[in-house]
């Protein structure tokens, strides 16, 4: 059986194992003196439990175990030529040996019998190619009898493995049953146990963020060091030079590395943020101000929602936006005033992200304002301050750590932001101070490096998983650095 | 005069008093105040007008996406067409027949030209879109009977005989450049003048796969990859994040692993998506050997980015429900687990729904990790499981920006109405369920 059938198998075993718990324990507390422990209900799910959860931890960890497994003792057994060859390449056999196995159970008994004397040597291997090939297994040449061999141990081992898990887990579903309904009775506490599980559960939900971050760390660095291993640390961080090449057979017998500098990217991602800053700070502060310290209630009440709106859009809509209409406009105008503005110029992509990250600077900064303490302001009027004299000299000054912690939250969004600049800026790396050329960002490389057909063990695909394990480092740095100002500046005013 | 007199001595001797009452210097800082009360209403106008512009582009170049214009023609289907070489109608022969001939000659019979030259006959093959084919066999294949009589179908137009009908090509540009000649145009003056030629509803913009032709491009691949991965989102990352934030707001004592958790969390939540996508692609696929395109894998990949939102979230919602339930819970001798299921959560709900929604928001328009982990794929034939290649609606977007043809500008517009219509279709439910179902204790 699948492992999807056996779960399913197994959840309705579970489902009789609750209804004969509970009928169990009615019987149990049958006398009018007898008191459970615990409501039916718990008795039922404590059934339950022990009939699937045992079961259930086996069948997910031999399904997770299972293919390696095959893999192992069906590679010891390929003729010597092959175990000497390089890891992808015998893993490109293995494929091809995993898409036999899939194809064989499929062929009528007839057509096996063919295949089985193709292997044998008495018919030609072509045909047993165009009998798998018409159910669905696409093979590039006829395929050599060892492959077909490999092919059916992997298809025994895997109907042997199939026979193991589901007598396994039947025994273990039926023995967690019996156990669990032996122990039924009025002093049992069930419901003791029913809420371990569940806890055991939530703890179990909790961890998945901890391990999300250690399959991001960890997949992302174990490529980054793949990728060190075939290009050195100076050539990807202090080259000035992006010039990938494209891979292809035969260019590292040439000799021609790629040059994977990382300064050029660098500096395109920080150029775009600084343009975005200086277009959201500015108008995000401005109007965080006008919302905490002027508008109406019912002002604010129109005017949050709309800007809330901007950070609701999705990026893709920005990038679309500034390629298809800001960009030509910038080009336009420029062209009016005498200057050569590129369509996509560092401008175009810096505006539009800074319009984008406007509402997450005006949000935080509305909280860090708001959260001055009233006495300060008072204070401020008292001396015959005008409103905008304390809001300058008094509230923003006290605001400031918080302020900066939102900006540098922005600026940690827009140097991830990816659909904008892969839309909106240049492709090509450019080292250039000025705002009208295109320039291209660690992003934008990261998408060009792996989109289309990838080979996954060349330097052009790793570069993009160190490119990455560079945005993660520095967007975490700034996120904790700008989380630890904001909590600081919080308690102080507490 | 006497002010300015004052003002100059004020500065020079520090007299504080006089310059706070100096109607100038007054003058000066009330104008001061309304001017920079004035930048803060600007800003916010800069904001709004963006967001107008924003629509308005994406309106005005989009709305004619939904329109496209349609042949209504009587179309003959002899036998002869469809025979193969043994004089048999067949499934084959039924695929193979000529349809270009078929809508060619309905064309030329409505019409009504005598004797068409061969260059007539190629231009007015160019004005039907390649999926006219599609279209016809469909028909024969709905009802075998039609062959050998004549019915009317409405067949698509090429994307230039569309493009002129919406006016984007000019008519007084010279023939040479044109993209229609000045007979064609004359053809299609003629067939709208008779009703035989016009726009309708665009239907196929939901109903298509992905096309090479942009009036046979549609979304309809796009929207059931999307709706797996909001599937999976919610299957997965709705139960775990909603576990996870009762753990943590309920029994999580307070320690160096429960810190480690909400440190985390709070990272994850600003982790660039581009970032999840590499995960993606080095978990999911390269080393768990899930296939590349599927939109469970996008479904995974959004779950994991989506759930510090759903947890955050539903932290709050849960933080909200005052301590006196949980007392008189467990005052009558509810357990923790009991208080917690039986009352805190359903409590809570209204405020996780709106968690959760606006989570779905966010993963419904992610595009970056989706390219990362191969989505950006040409698939045809919508997915009938989440394990087969398919796209997602932003993805599409991104796909038809890339499109030079003037038919998948409008496209990639009507595309990006479509994801707004449902992003704020989502988000008015969160309002309206936030709105509705507000409790302030």
């Amino acid at each position: 059986m699948s492992t999807t059938l056996i779960i399913l198998a197994l959840l309705i075993a579970g489902i009789v194992a609750f209804i004969v718990g509970i009928a169990k324990a009615r019987s149990a507390s049958n006398t009018p003196d007898t008191k459970m422990h615990s409501r039916l209900g718990y008795y039922g799910a404590y059934a339950g439990i022990w009939t699937v959860l045992p079961a259930l931890i086996l069948v997910l960890a031999w399904a997770g175990a299972e293919k390696t497994l095959i893999t192992g003792l069906v590679k010891a057994e390929l003729p010597s030529s092959i175990q000497e060859l390089s890891a992808p390449q015998q893993n490109l056999i293995m494929n091809q040996v995993n898409a036999i196995a899939a194809g064989l159970p499929r062929l009528s008994a007839e057509d096996y019998k063919e295949v089985e004397r193709s292997r044998l040597g008495f018919s030609p291997m072509s045909n047993a190619q165009t009998l798998l090939q018409d159910k669905g297994v696409v093979l590039g040449s006829a395929p050599e009898p060892f492959l077909i061999s490999a092919a059916y141990d992997t298809a025994e081992y895997r109907s042997l493995s199939r026979w193991i898990i589901t007598g396994i887990a039947a025994v273990l579903a039926i023995l967690g049953f019996l156990y669990a309904i032996a122990r039924i009775r009025p002093r049992l506490k069930a419901r003791n146990s029913v809420e371990g599980v569940v806890k055991g559960v939530l703890i179990a939900a909790s961890t998945v963020a901890i391990l999300t971050t250690i399959g991001i760390i960890s997949s992302v660095l174990f490529e980054t060091i793949n990728f060190f291993q075939k290009v050195s640390l100076s050539n990807f961080f202090f080259g000035t030079v992006w010039d990938p090449r494209f891979s292809s057979v035969g260019r590292e017998l040439s000799g021609a590395e790629g040059q994977f500098g990382l300064i050029p990217l660098l500096w395109g991602t920080m150029f775009i943020s600084i343009v975005a800053l200086l277009v959201a700070v500015p108008i995000g502060l401005y109007a965080a101000i006008y919302m905490s310290e002027y508008a109406s209630s019912r002002f604010r009440g129109v005017a949050k929602p709309v800007l809330e709106v901007l950070a609701g859009i999705p990026t893709i809509v920005y990038g679309l936006f500034a390629l298809i209409t800001f960009g030509p406009f910038l080009r336009d105008v420029g062209e009016l005033v005498g200057l050569s503005i590129s369509a996509s110029s560092v401008l175009t992509a810096g505006i539009v992200m800074g319009i984008m990250i406007i509402p997450f600077v005006s949000s935080l900064s509305d909280d860090i304002i708001s959260s001055v303490p009233q006495a300060l302001r008072e204070g401020s009027y008292g001396l015959g301050a005008t409103k905008s004299e304390t809001i300058r000299k008094v509230v923003l000054p006290a605001a400031l750590p918080g302020i900066v912690g939102a900006v540098m939250l922005a600026a940690s969004r827009a140097i991830g932001e990816t659909m904008i600049v892969v839309l909106a800026a240049g492709i090509a790396a450019n080292l250039t101070l000025n705002p009208l050329e295109p320039v291209t960002t660690i992003t934008v490389k990261i998408v060009s490096q792996l989109t289309g057909d990838l080979e996954f063990n060349s330097p052009q695909t790793l570069v993009a998983f160190a490119l990455g394990l560079t945005l993660f480092v520095v967007t975490l740095a700034l996120n904790i650095y700008a989380l630890y100002i904001v909590r600081k500046y919080r308690e102080q005013y507490e | 005069m006497a002010t300015t007199d004052t003002t100059a001595a004020g500065v020079t001797s520090g007299d504080v008093k006089a310059r706070l009452n100096d109607p100038a210097l007054l003058k000066r800082r009330y104008a001061a105040e309304r001017r920079f009360q004035a930048y803060g209403l600007i800003a916010l106008a800069i904001a709004m007008a963006f967001l107008v512009i924003l629509f308005t582009s994406i309106i005005t170049k989009g709305w004619s996406a939904f329109l496209q214009s349609y042949y209504t023609l009587e179309v003959q289907l002899p036998e002869s067409e469809f025979k193969d070489s043994d004089g048999n109608i067949t499934d084959r022969s039924i695929r193979l027949a000529s349809y270009n001939n078929i809508a060619r000659t309905a064309l030329i019979e409505t019409l009504g030209i005598e004797k068409p030259t061969r260059k007539q006959k190629r231009e007015m093959r160019e004005m039907f879109s390649r999926g006219i084919d599609l279209q016809i066999r469909q028909k024969i294949f709905d009802d075998r009977s039609v062959i050998g009589t004549t019915i009317p179908i409405d067949l698509i137009a090429s994307g230039n005989v569309d493009s002129l009908l919406k006016g984007s090509i000019d008519r007084a540009v010279p023939e040479a450049r044109r993209q229609l000649n000045d007979e064609q145009i004359a053809w299609i003056d003629k067939l709208v003048a008779d009703g035989k030629l016009e726009k309708r509803f665009n239907w196929g913009i939901f109903q298509f796969g992905a096309s090479s032709q942009p009036e046979t491009a549609g979304l309809y691949v796009a929207v059931i990859g999307s709706f797996f991965m909001m599937l999976t989102v919610v299957l997965l990352a709705v139960p775990i994040g909603v576990a996870a934030a009762a753990y943590l707001e309920e029994f999580a004592p307070k320690n160096r692993f429960t810190d480690l958790i909400e440190v985390n969390i709070n990272n994850l939540a600003a982790v660039p998506s581009i970032v999840f996508g590499l995960l993606g692609l080095a978990v999911f696929i390269n080393f768990l050997g899930l296939p590349r395109s599927a939109s469970l894998v996008g479904g995974l990949v959004l779950s994991l980015m989506t759930l510090p939102t759903v947890i955050i979230a539903t932290r709050a919602a849960i933080r909200a429900v005052p301590p006196s339930i949980r007392e008189a819970a467990l005052g009558v001798g509810a357990s923790k687990m009991q208080t917690l299921f039986h009352h805190v959560l359903p409590l809570a709900l209204p405020g996780i729904l709106t968690g959760t929604i606006i989570g779905l928001v966010q993963a419904l328009g992610e595009t970056a990790p989706l390219l990362m982990i191969g989505m950006v794929a040409f698939v045809v034939d919508a997915p009938s499981t989440p394990l087969e290649p398919a796209t997602a609606l932003p993805v599409q977007i991104y796909m038809w920006a890339n499109e030079a043809e003037r038919g998948f500008v409008e496209r990639t517009m009507g595309a990006t109405m479509v994801l707004l219509v449902f992003l704020f279709v989502m988000n008015a439910t969160a309002v309206y369920l936030r709105r509705k179902f507000e409790r302030k204790w």
